[in-house]
């Protein structure tokens, strides 16, 4: 890219109106959601605002930025993200898992950065590999995804993690890993789930067996997902109005406004308020893999189809948990959910998405 | 980096559609299961939903009011509030519970300490029932985490004078003794019902209906007099402390209704005390506790001789020398009155005279007198746990127990019923049913020949004058029949040194308006008759009661005449 032609176009800002102005939407669709989940709570609603302003900010820069810089930058950005979660482990905060790290004016979770570090270490690593990758880049790959997944696994943060790991592993995947060694991968998780089970926490534990059946401890660990899927049921057809969901506003739903805020909706928007939003996921995620199938670089198809993944996996472990179908892990609704990071991460992803494929013309 | 543009990944278009196919499918799952919460189970959730939240509860009717005959409160339930806690919260602003011990006279370490035992839980009591005003600061407190709850609790103004007819409630206001229990579906109205929307911590957030309007109970108007009651317990709790008596009864009626105006038992009770103390003093024994009535029930044996036309006021009976010997047994007078006439066996109480008129006649009138005048039955008031005494049936009377049911031993009966027979008399021959309720329609039996109760009202008057047993039993200006009653106690081993003093009688004879009954149980002094005993107590009560229900005076010159001498 470096050595390509001129920009015959120069434009001061990139990205794409199509994907942008679905983001707003969602978003704005969001904080109205946000608004009712939080009881009418408008200073909690600025402050996403804020915050959602300031992952757009993220996605702006993301979008002007060239792949040659990111592919350049991967492997500082890998390493560093790698010495924050060592960092975390450190002198972390939080309460019952150290997932925080407090630099004076902010409190960020460095397992964030390496949801979009990992795919990207790997893609640039794969760049200039042949294809599909060798044994030994496989295996190379393999430690670059495990590192950070096993320091998130202790802090502990299940949901991260598997957020992380399956950025890395979608990247592989795509450059086309053999299915023998996919299936050896597969066959080597299920040998060393009994293993892993006896290194889970217990509430880890809890958390997986109260999924499988959730009336056995009605009152402890099964309430989050009895009373969400009641939540979700109360809304019916048209739901209940915005604003006058029930199990959300007498406190009967756990954390309404934040990994269960699809309740709340579901709730007051009933079954055509899901719909409605399962539509703008599934247009968003439709128009990135459009752009994504547009690009012609190696590194771009592999970062951008693993980004256009996570974001599902984001979608698809919420709703799978909010509805009762997988169990409870911290994974918040994209960009409806309140909080900062994840939407700073996801919007960061899209910005580089943006960037890839306005520039997928001048690089051969 | 052309390497990169022409050497495509293998298989990648197989790839891509793979996982195409994969995050579809993870769609249509979602969606799925969206459509069974949302349209197929929606009902069932929506109910599981509602039933988090919805409540219905009860509003607490208040219990209606028991009040005397003027309409003066014996029984009232005031409103008072009871305060409670949600321990999670309050403990969150556990720096305000010493405000709230201090208002409340508590102990802000033990409140704080109860609260943190059970702070998993979502309700402890703070404190229950107390005044409205001090609940009106507790609310000004403002404690996140303390609510008042309203209740209702009953209160007795005349405390242990009328507590064994009154009754009492439990702490749920349900009735559990006397009139309290006997009406307390009338007294309890319905509580209310309302639909409210309570949160997790089962606060009321929206009250969303009305079900059911509480609707208070009735109150109870009773024929009691309170002034009588006070004045009849007052005196009857002296008498009994003045002859170191174990207990005691009095009933006043109102001849001419039935309604009964004053009930009064001692020992007593204080219903509004948490601890009841001895059941002893909580049984109502004016209707509860049958006696062996003794010489009192006399005229009644004169009323069945006259009635069989074997006797008349006049007829002289020869009781000397004041003993008798039936079926090998020896019935005595106080001492040898000689020559009597009817009238002068009551007057001077004569077992010998009484017992000749009883043996002279079938049993069967003797019986039938008896039972005409309700012994043996319960009276109707439908007080609970009310005695119907016994009296065997005639056919089985053996020649000895004739001649002592003549002087008041072989049957027994309780102070109501005999207040009511005497009553009779002094009705003309009607028999009332005696009754606590004002209002009430009390049947009417015809017992008696007018005639013959007339001739007994003089005869009785004999009693009161001087040479009779009850002559301390008289009201200034007022003419009073009575009968005097003392009967030895069954105790172990047969009749020993226990005695029952009693006296029942009415007033004024011109026109009977009053009647009354006196039982003291065991008097210990040295006096234990029942004119010496229950003499005073009937004189007393009964000229309180006259006055009170303003019965004019037989003869009101004479009184007037008395009254108007400076001696």
């Amino acid at each position: 890219m470096d050595t390509g032609p001129i920009d015959l176009r120069p434009r001061l800002l990139r990205f794409d109106p199509w994907l942008l102005g679905l983001l707003v939407v969602l978003m704005g669709f969001g904080l109205l959601v946000l608004y009712s989940a939080s009881d009418g709570s408008t200073g909690l609603v600025w402050r996403q605002i804020v915050r959602l302003g300031f992952g757009f900010g993220l996605l702006v820069i993301a979008a002007q930025l060239p792949a040659s810089f990111y592919r350049r930058w991967a492997p500082w950005i890998y390493a560093g993200g790698v010495a924050l979660l060592i960092a975390v482990l450190l002198f972390g905060v939080g309460r019952g898992a150290q997932r925080w790290l407090d630099i004076g004016l902010i409190r960020f979770q460095p397992s964030e950065i390496m949801k979009i570090a990992v795919p990207l270490m790997v893609a640039s690593w794969l760049h200039q590999k042949p294809l599909p990758p060798t044994l030994k880049d496989f295996a190379a790959c393999a430690v670059l995804i495990g590192v950070p997944t096993g320091l998130i696994v202790v802090q502990p943060d299940l949901g991260t993690s598997v957020l992380v790991a399956a950025g890395g592993v979608m990247v592989l995947f795509l450059a086309g890993v053999r299915w023998r060694w996919i299936l050896l991968g597969l066959a080597g998780l299920v040998a060393a789930a009994p293993l892993i089970w006896s290194r889970l926490h217990d509430y880890q534990k809890n958390r997986v067996l109260t999924f499988l059946n959730p009336e056995s401890d009605p009152l402890g660990e099964g309430w989050n997902i009895i009373q969400s899927k009641i939540a979700v049921g109360t809304g019916g057809l048209t739901g209940r109005g915005w604003m006058e969901g029930s199990q959300s506003r007498l406190e009967f739903l756990p954390e309404p406004h934040t990994d269960f805020i699809l309740a709340v909706l579901s709730e007051e928007f009933g079954f055509l308020g899901v719909l409605g939003l399962m539509a703008l996921y599934v247009a968003i995620l439709l128009r990135a893999m459009v752009l994504v199938g547009q690009m012609r670089d190696v590194f771009a198809r592999l970062l951008g189809g693993s980004l256009v993944f996570l974001f599902f996996v984001y979608l698809l472990v919420n709703a799978g948990m909010v509805s009762g179908l997988l169990p409870v892990v911290g994974v918040p609704l994209p960009l409806v959910s309140y909080g900062g990071t994840s939407a700073a991460t996801l919007l960061t992803a899209f910005g580089i998405i943006m960037g890839l494929y306005s520039r997928r013309k001048f690089m051969k | 980096m052309a390497e990169a543009t022409t050497a495509r990944p293998t298989g990648s278009r197989l790839r891509v559609a793979l996982l195409l196919a994969l995050m579809a499918l993870c769609a249509l799952g979602l969606l799925a299961r969206a459509v069974k919460l949302q349209v197929m189970d929606t009902e069932f959730l929506q109910g599981e939903g509602e039933a988090r939240f919805l409540r219905q509860v009860e509003t607490p009717a208040m219990r209606g009011s028991i009040l005397d005959r003027s309409g003066a409160p014996l029984a009232v339930s005031t409103p008072v509030e009871s305060v409670w806690a949600h321990p999670g919260e309050l403990l969150q602003a556990a720096d305000r519970i010493p405000l709230l011990a201090g208002v409340l006279g508590e102990n802000a370490e033990a409140i704080e300490r109860r609260l943190t035992q059970r702070a998993d839980r979502e309700f402890v009591w703070i404190i229950r029932r107390i005044a409205p005003d001090l609940a009106e600061r507790v609310r000004e407190l403002d404690i996140p985490g303390v609510f008042l709850q309203r209740e209702y609790r009953r209160f007795y103004p005349t405390s242990d004078v009328s507590s064994q007819v009154v009754g009492f409630t439990n702490i749920d206001e349900v009735g559990q003794e006397g009139l309290e229990l006997a009406y307390d579906s009338w007294l309890m109205g319905r509580s209310g019902a309302k639909r409210v929307i309570k949160d997790r911590l089962g606060r009321v957030v929206e009250n969303i209906e009305q079900v059911r309007e509480a609707r208070p109970g009735q109150d109870l108007t009773l024929t009691l007099d309170r002034r009588l009651q006070y004045l009849a317990y007052r005196e009857l709790t002296r008498t009994v402390s003045e002859h170191q008596a174990r207990s005691g009864s009095v009933v006043v009626l109102d001849v001419t209704t039935g309604e009964i105006l004053a009930m009064v038992n001692v020992p007593s009770f204080n219903p509004n005390a948490r601890d009841l103390g001895n059941p002893d003093g909580r049984r109502n024994r004016a209707l509860t506790d049958v006696l062996e009535p003794g010489s009192v029930v006399k005229p009644f044996v004169v009323a069945a001789a006259m009635e069989a036309g074997l006797a008349y006021p006049d007829l002289v009976v020869d009781t000397a020398p004041g003993t008798m010997q039936v079926s090998g047994h020896t019935i005595r007078d106080i001492r040898n009155f000689g020559e009597l006439t009817v009238t002068g066996i009551l007057t001077k109480s004569s077992n010998v005279g009484v017992v000749q008129l009883a043996l002279g006649m079938d049993s069967r009138h003797l019986w039938s007198m008896y039972s005409r005048l309700g012994f043996g039955q319960v009276t109707g008031t439908g007080f609970p746990g009310e005695s119907a005494g016994v009296l065997r049936d005639h056919e089985r009377w053996r020649k000895l127990e004739q001649a002592t049911l003549s002087y008041g031993y072989g049957l027994s009966v309780t102070p109501l019923q005999l207040v009511r027979a005497i009553s009779a008399i002094a009705d003309d021959g009607r028999l009332r049913q005696p009754s606590f309720v004002l209002g009430s329609d009390n049947p009417v039996q015809t017992v008696m020949d007018p005639s013959l109760a007339g001739e007994l009202q003089d005869m009785l008057e004999t009693v009161t004058l001087p040479g009779g047993t009850g002559t301390r039993a008289d009201v200034p200006g007022y003419r009073v029949a009575v009968k005097t009653g003392t009967s030895r106690k069954v105790g172990v081993g047969g009749y020993g040194d226990r005695y029952v003093a009693s006296i029942g009688g009415f007033a004024p004879v011109s026109r009977p308006r009053l009647a009354a009954v006196v039982v003291i149980h065991d008097p210990g002094g040295d006096e234990y008759y029942g004119g010496a005993v229950a003499g005073p107590l009937f004189g007393r009560v009964m000229a309180d009661a006259l006055r009170l229900m303003n019965v004019p005076p037989d003869d009101v010159g004479t009184l007037i005449a008395r009254l108007g001498d400076p001696q």
